[in-house]
């Protein structure tokens, strides 16, 4: 039925890869996607430089909007996952945080319609620098080889058990983490998007039927498009703490002494 | 189908490298802007707000701890004072008691003094006043009795007038 639906109204149904993918603007430099980054880091350099221009002991609107977004990266992911040692992460943890929240909210706003972060090129660039940051401060602090022993060999388990437990132990420490960091953010946005394409385009063609019927349900659609809206500015925002949180995860278990 | 005929059908979990380069580089300069720039003076901040908030305790405590001092210091002071006082008072009354018990002991020297001298006075005034009159009626009674016997003793008319005589020129010499 679908088919025919759409082949009438020219409407691009079903929803597919080929919707993330939009032809570039001008080359494959400037896309729609490279373009959205750029806003990204324009509207977050312009918000902080513009609320942090003359900062206050007691803060002016900007200001408290500023802090309040680093008091809560600083306070409650770094300090919570690393403890003291945490604090001097904060501003990158704050600039990463900021920078996945206002990708993953270009997905519900209204122009965008997506976020870049459902272009894995990005959740990988994001996941990377975590990678490479936790495994050279584990380097660092503990040196090379204690570091390996400390993240591939669980003490007191018998000695046999390491043939199996060591390449588990790598593949969770040094292919799982980084992977998954990349790929959770990049679904939950890809789902996301395809999930609104689904109702909102859904309820467009089914309001292009001749049967009045399947007209009139178009509209509980279009509630579920809006209700599903809501629902990925929260997975937004959720998505940026949980990536930050398990940055600062990481990298805690890189400073720590003992497994 | 529809849409996908503009482009290369891409598969969404391969990486298209520009993205990579064009992400990397975004990301660096937001990270090199925000940490250069920003986030220093945002925990500077948070560091002064913390320092503000506790010093501001801290200087209450202090100046807490001051004023009970200070209270305290008036309190001994004020106790001091008041047993000074009292030690004052006690050592004026113990005084004034001294001084009473002394003047009075005095004024009754003072008056037995007197009453002594006026008594001896009194002694050695008789004892003139006698000695005086013990002479005198020595002499009046040769005085008288000269008289009686040189007069003529017949005549008791006479001799009734020479004793009114005496006793008229004992009267005289009493009066002058």
């Amino acid at each position: 039925m679908s088919g025919q639906l759409v082949a009438a109204e020219g409407l691009p149904w079903p929803p597919s890869v080929g919707d993330f993918y939009p032809p570039d603007l001008a080359g494959p430099w400037v896309t729609k996607f490279t373009l959205m980054v750029w806003l990204a880091v324009g509207i977050l350099i312009i918000f902080f430089m513009a609320s942090y221009r003359n900062p206050k002991l007691v803060p002016s609107k900007g200001q408290w909007y500023a802090e309040s977004i680093y008091g809560l990266v600083r306070d409650n992911i770094a300090r919570e996952q690393m403890g003291k040692d945490g604090i001097r992460f904060a501003p990158y943890f704050t600039v990463l945080f900021c920078f996945i929240a206002v990708t993953n909210l270009f997905g519900v706003t209204p122009g965008l319609q997506i976020s870049p972060n459902s272009h894995i090129a990005f959740p990988i660039v994001l996941a990377a620098i975590t990678y490479v940051m936790y495994l050279y401060i584990g380097v660092r602090k503990q040196g090379l080889g204690r570091y390996l022993k400390q993240s591939l060999i669980i003490p007191g388990v018998p000695w046999p058990m390491h043939f199996l437990l060591i390449p588990i132990e790598f593949l969770q420490n040094f292919i799982n983490r980084p992977v998954t960091l990349a790929v959770r953010l990049f679904a939950n946005m890809f789902a996301g998007h395809l999930i609104l394409l689904v109702f909102t385009v859904g309820g467009f063609v089914m309001l292009a039927s001749d049967n009045i019927f399947i007209q009139a349900t178009s509209i509980f659609s279009f509630l579920m498009a809006i209700l599903m809206a809501f629902f990925e500015v929260l997975v937004a925002l959720l998505q940026a703490y949980v990536f930050v949180t398990l940055t600062a995860n990481y990298i805690g278990t890189s400073l720590a002494d003992g497994h | 189908m529809y849409v996908a005929a503009e482009g290369v059908e891409h598969h969404p979990l391969v990486p298209i490298w520009q993205e990579l380069v064009v992400g990397s580089i975004a990301f660096a300069l937001l990270c090199f802007v925000l940490m250069k720039f920003v986030m220093p003076r945002m925990e500077a901040m948070y560091q002064a707000r913390v320092d503000a908030i506790e010093g501001g305790l801290k200087r209450a405590e202090a100046a807490q701890a001051e004023a009970n001092q200070l209270l305290e210091q008036y309190r001994a002071q004020l106790a001091e004072v008041r047993t000074e006082a009292a030690r004052i008072r006690d050592d004026a009354r113990a005084d004034a008691e001294s001084i009473r018990t002394e003047i009075l002991a005095k004024a009754r020297e003072e008056s037995d003094r007197i009453i002594a001298a006026g008594r001896e006075s009194l002694a050695v005034e008789r004892q003139t006043i006698v000695r005086e009159l013990r002479a005198e009626v020595g002499g009046l009674a040769v005085d008288l009795a000269s008289r009686i016997v040189g007069e003529s003793l017949a005549d008791e008319a006479r001799r009734k007038g020479t004793v009114e005589r005496f006793l008229t020129d004992l009267e005289s010499a009493g009066a002058r």
